[in-house]
This record gives structure tokens, C-alpha cells and sequence, in this order.
């Protein structure tokens, strides 16, 4: 019974089998996507799977991968510390 | 698409798919949803999911603690397979003015007639709940145990799920775009894909519910306000409850992933505007960590932005519109939409089916505007 497990989203620890199960019962936006499996809302804000889902979608769904709409950004593009914030002055980096 | 429909629902949001699912579960057939854009793209997927009973009118009181119930048994009822997330940490309302500590105890006792554990506490007692508070400036609490929150995606899609087991036809990137009516009586409803006939319109259209209502020249005295939140990244467990202050006007929760959730009301301005700010960024940290300053080391992941539906009295509108014959409005819950959406479905179904509601709705009709008979809620941010 041990199916292989493909990780699509590594912050969010999503599979290949979650997202190919989404799409199966009607979803077909990342948008949607994003917020049911939460593929993309992790740590990394979806740098890493974006594009992995963007191209499970395109083959589950036979569209161009220049055809579908990808998700918004949500600023802050970068994770800050909010005493990074606060302080104002400090650098993000190093925090 | 279908061509009739024998009732068709504007707006698939929370109380969108709730009505759905509640009148096709009762028995009603050809029920559709329109969605303009996709499923969670309104202010439901936007919010912050804070589900209370602890409220200062009895009205609200009583629908809090039904909508309450009925969270505690969706997964069931909805036969869901996946788990909508209510978690019931309680919320913790912090006074910090005299005038507040005298409220919450009207509240309280007023919650207590109607049923509702709450209890007031004071700041040593919430230190049991949140040790971590700091409970500087804070004269008293309120908390009930029964407040919490849930997963307003997972809720959504439980919603949409079994409205669609139910038969109902949920219709996305479909926007309804003329109200057609002859003699004063609604016969269809015109959307970029097509014209669907129906002799009953129910509006759920949230923030955008004034716009629909004028396709059909109802007048819907709801206008948009935006709100903006943010969330931070997952750390262990250490908030139980939803803190929350009006007068510091604040709110703040932990997911069960471990994300902090938090926002403020800004000052009021008519907008659609979907944009964030970093003054709100800014501000929000200020009063997060002023209550809790450990938050200073966890870090901020992303920041939105969402719209409440405000009425004129900041309570929902619920029943049926004067001007047209079939037209029912369940909009205008003023940033309360999220909690009271499984109790709406049900009595907006009830009632758009003739059936007695199980909770009375009169007094929430759009005509009491033009009676003058609005509806006074102290207890809201
Ligand atoms: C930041 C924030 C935090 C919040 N926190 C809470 C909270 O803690 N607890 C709580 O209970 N509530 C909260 N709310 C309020 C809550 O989100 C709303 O009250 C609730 O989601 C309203 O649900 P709805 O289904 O009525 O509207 P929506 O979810 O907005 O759905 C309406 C839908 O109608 C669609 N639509 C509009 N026009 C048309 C058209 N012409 N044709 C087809 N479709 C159309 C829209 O695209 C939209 O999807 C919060 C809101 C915000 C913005
Ligand atoms: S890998 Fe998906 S959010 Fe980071």
C-alpha cells in the first residue's frame, strides 16, 4: 500500500495526491487550490511550489500553463520580525 | 448552464453556499449559486473566522449560541470528510475603560439569561487563561469558553460540497449582471453566460449587495469598508483564546496550524480598494506586541486585505426586499458574517420555503431604515 509521496508544497508538507484530489472534485484555480490544500501559503509564500502546481494544474487539466491565472503576491514580499518593524531601522536579514 | 432555476443565489460566500445547501437539503430542486469570481475570492476568504456568542443585544445573543451549535456538529452535519477546524479556545474581551467594565457585566448578565457560560474575570484571573498577557491597563475581562474559531476555507468548501450532493449547481466566474423584472415580480436573472429564469433571487453578495440590488432597483443600504489583517509564521501553541479590545480596537488569535491572525478597524472610508498598507502593518504591531510581547520574534508572513458589509446599524439584513415580489436579501452582517453565515442559511431556507424560522427574523428586515427602528449592538470592534 505504499504509494509513492511526491511533496508539491514543502512548507505547507503538501502532496502530489492532495492537490491531483482537489482537482478531481472541481477545483481548478490556484487560487482555489491555494486555500483548500493552503499549497502556497506557507513559510516561503509559494517561491518554491508555485510553479510545481502551476504545472500539476496545466496537465490535470489540459491548459497551457500561460493560460492560468496564478495567485496574487501578499506583500511583505520578505518575512520581517515584527521588533524589526518596530525598531525600524534594523536589517532584515540579519534578524 | 441551466436555463430555470427555482431559486437562484447571487454571491458564493459563506451565506451564499450556506442558504444553498440549507434549502436544497430541505427539498428544493434546481437551486444555483452565482459567483462572480472564484469560490473563495469574497470577503469570506478573507477574514478572520471568529465565531462568539458573547454579544450585548438578545437577538445576537441568540444567534450566536445557535450558529455556535451548529458549528460544533458541521463536519457531521455536512458529512465533510476533511474537518472544518472549529476550535473552541474561547475569547478573551479586555476592558480597558470603566464604561466597558459596565458593559461587559449588562452583557454578561444578559448572557446568562439567554444561556451563554460567560463569565467576568479579573486581570489576574484571565493571567490563568494567557499567562503571557500583559495585563497593564486592563481593568477588567469577559470570557466565554465557547467562543473559538474555524477554518473559513475548509467551511466554505463544506458547504459547497454538500449543496452540491443536495443537487444545487454552484456556477464560478459567473456574475449576474441584469435582474429582469416585469410587474413587480422577479423573472430571471441575466449573467455573462447566459440568462437563467426563476421566480426567486436570494442577494448574498456581500459587500458588492447595494450593486445587485440596483440590477433589480431594490435599494440595499449596504456599503463596503475595508479591513485589513495580517499573519504571522507558525509557532507552538500559546494562545488559547481570541483577544480582543474595542476600545483598544484590536483582535488576535492562534491558528491550530500556530499562525497568529490579527487586525484592527481602521477608520471607516467608503472603498472597494483591495490594496495593503504598511502603516497597518505598522500600527498592528504596536498593539499586538503591547499585549503580548513575545510576539516582537516571530515574524509577519503575509498581510491582506478584506471588505465588511456595513449596514446602517451594523446588523444584518435578513428577509425580503420591499420594492420586488421573490427577492430575498441576507447581506449586510458588518463584519459578522463568517460566524452567523450556518444560521442564516438555515432561516433564510426557512423562510424563503414558508416554513416557520426557528429563531425569529422580523425584526432584522430591511424596512425598519425606513421605520427608523435601528437595531443598537454595543459590543462590536
Ligand atoms: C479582515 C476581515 C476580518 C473578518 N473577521 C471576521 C470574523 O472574525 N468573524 C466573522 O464572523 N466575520 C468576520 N469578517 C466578516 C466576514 O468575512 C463577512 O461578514 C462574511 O464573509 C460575509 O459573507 P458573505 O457570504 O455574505 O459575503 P462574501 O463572502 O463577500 O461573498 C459574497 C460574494 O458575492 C460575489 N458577488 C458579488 N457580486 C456578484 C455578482 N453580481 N454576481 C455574482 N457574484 C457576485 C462576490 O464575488 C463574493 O464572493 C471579517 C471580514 C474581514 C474583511
Ligand atoms: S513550498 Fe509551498 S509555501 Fe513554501
Amino acid at each position: 500500500m505504499t504509494k509513492s509521496k511526491t511533496i508539491i508544497c514543502r512548507c505547507e508538507d503538501v502532496t502530489l495526491e492532495e492537490i491531483e484530489a482537489v482537482i478531481k472534485k472541481g477545483y481548478t484555480s490556484m487560487e482555489e487550490i491555494k486555500r483548500i490544500t493552503r499549497c502556497g501559503m506557507g513559510q516561503c509564500q509559494g517561491r518554491t511550489c508555485r510553479s510545481l502546481l502551476l504545472a500539476e494544474l496545466a496537465k490535470a487539466t489540459n491548459t497551457p500553463p500561460s493560460e492560468i491565472k496564478v495567485t496574487t503576491y501578499r506583500p511583505p514580499v520578505k518575512n520581517v520580525k515584527m521588533s524589526v518593524i518596530l525598531g525600524g531601522m534594523e536589517d532584515e536579514e540579519n534578524s | 448552464m441551466k436555463k430555470t432555476a427555482e431559486a437562484v443565489i447571487i454571491g458564493g460566500g459563506i451565506s451564499g453556499l450556506s442558504i444553498a445547501y440549507n434549502l436544497a437539503s430541505r427539498g428544493m430542486r434546481d437551486v444555483v449559486v452565482l459567483e462572480k469570481n472564484y469560490l473563495f475570492s469574497g470577503s469570506t476568504g478573507r477574514c478572520g473566522a471568529g465565531v462568539r456568542q458573547q454579544w450585548g443585544t438578545e437577538m445576537n445573543c441568540a444567534l450566536g449560541k445557535a450558529t455556535c451549535e451548529i458549528f460544533e456538529n458541521l463536519n457531521e452535519m455536512l458529512d465533510f470528510e476533511d474537518d472544518i477546524e472549529f476550535k473552541q479556545g474561547g475569547y478573551l474581551m479586555m476592558a480597558v475603560t470603566e464604561k466597558e467594565v459596565e458593559l461587559f457585566k449588562k452583557n454578561v448578565e444578559l448572557q446568562h439569561k439567554m444561556g451563554i457560560p460567560s463569565v467576568m474575570l479579573t486581570p489576574q484571573e484571565a493571567l490563568d487563561i494567557v499567562p503571557e498577557l500583559n495585563i497593564e491597563g486592563i481593568l477588567a475581562c469577559a470570557f466565554c469558553n465557547k467562543d473559538g474559531h474555524a477554518n473559513p476555507f475548509k467551511t466554505m468548501q463544506a458547504y459547497a460540497e454538500a449543496a452540491k450532493r443536495h443537487g444545487a449547481q454552484i456556477y464560478t466566474y459567473t456574475e449576474a449582471t441584469g435582474i429582469d423584472v416585469e410587474q413587480g415580480r422577479v423573472k430571471g436573472v441575466e449573467t455573462n453566460r447566459g440568462y437563467i429564469s426563476t421566480e426567486k433571487v436570494v442577494i448574498a453578495a456581500g459587500a458588492w449587495s447595494r450593486h445587485v440590488g440596483k440590477l433589480a432597483g431594490c435599494d440595499v443600504p449596504v456599503r463596503p469598508e475595508r479591513h485589513q489583517i495580517l499573519v504571522t509564521e507558525p509557532v507552538n501553541p500559546i494562545l488559547e483564546p481570541m483577544l480582543m479590545s474595542f476600545a483598544g480596537n484590536i483582535y488576535l488569535q492562534q491558528e491550530p496550524g500556530g499562525e497568529f491572525i490579527m487586525g484592527y478597524g481602521p477608520a471607516p472610508h467608503e472603498t472597494f480598494n483591495l490594496s495593503s498598507t504598511w502603516d497597518f502593518v505598522e500600527t498592528m504591531c504596536k498593539k499586538a506586541t503591547h499585549y503580548l510581547p513575545y510576539l516582537k520574534n516571530i515574524r509577519i508572513v503575509r498581510q491582506w486585505a478584506g471588505l465588511y458589509e456595513m449596514s446602517p446599524d451594523a446588523q444584518p439584513i435578513l428577509g425580503r426586499a420591499e420594492e420586488v415580489e421573490g427577492i430575498y436579501l441576507a447581506t449586510g452582517f458588518s463584519g459578522h458574517g463568517f460566524m452567523f453565515g450556518p444560521i442564516t442559511g438555515q432561516l433564510m431556507a426557512e423562510y424563503i420555503m414558508g416554513l416557520p424560522t426557528t429563531l425569529p427574523i422580523d425584526k432584522l428586515d430591511v424596512g425598519r431604515f425606513k421605520r427608523g427602528e435601528l437595531i443598537s449592538e454595543p459590543s462590536v470592534v
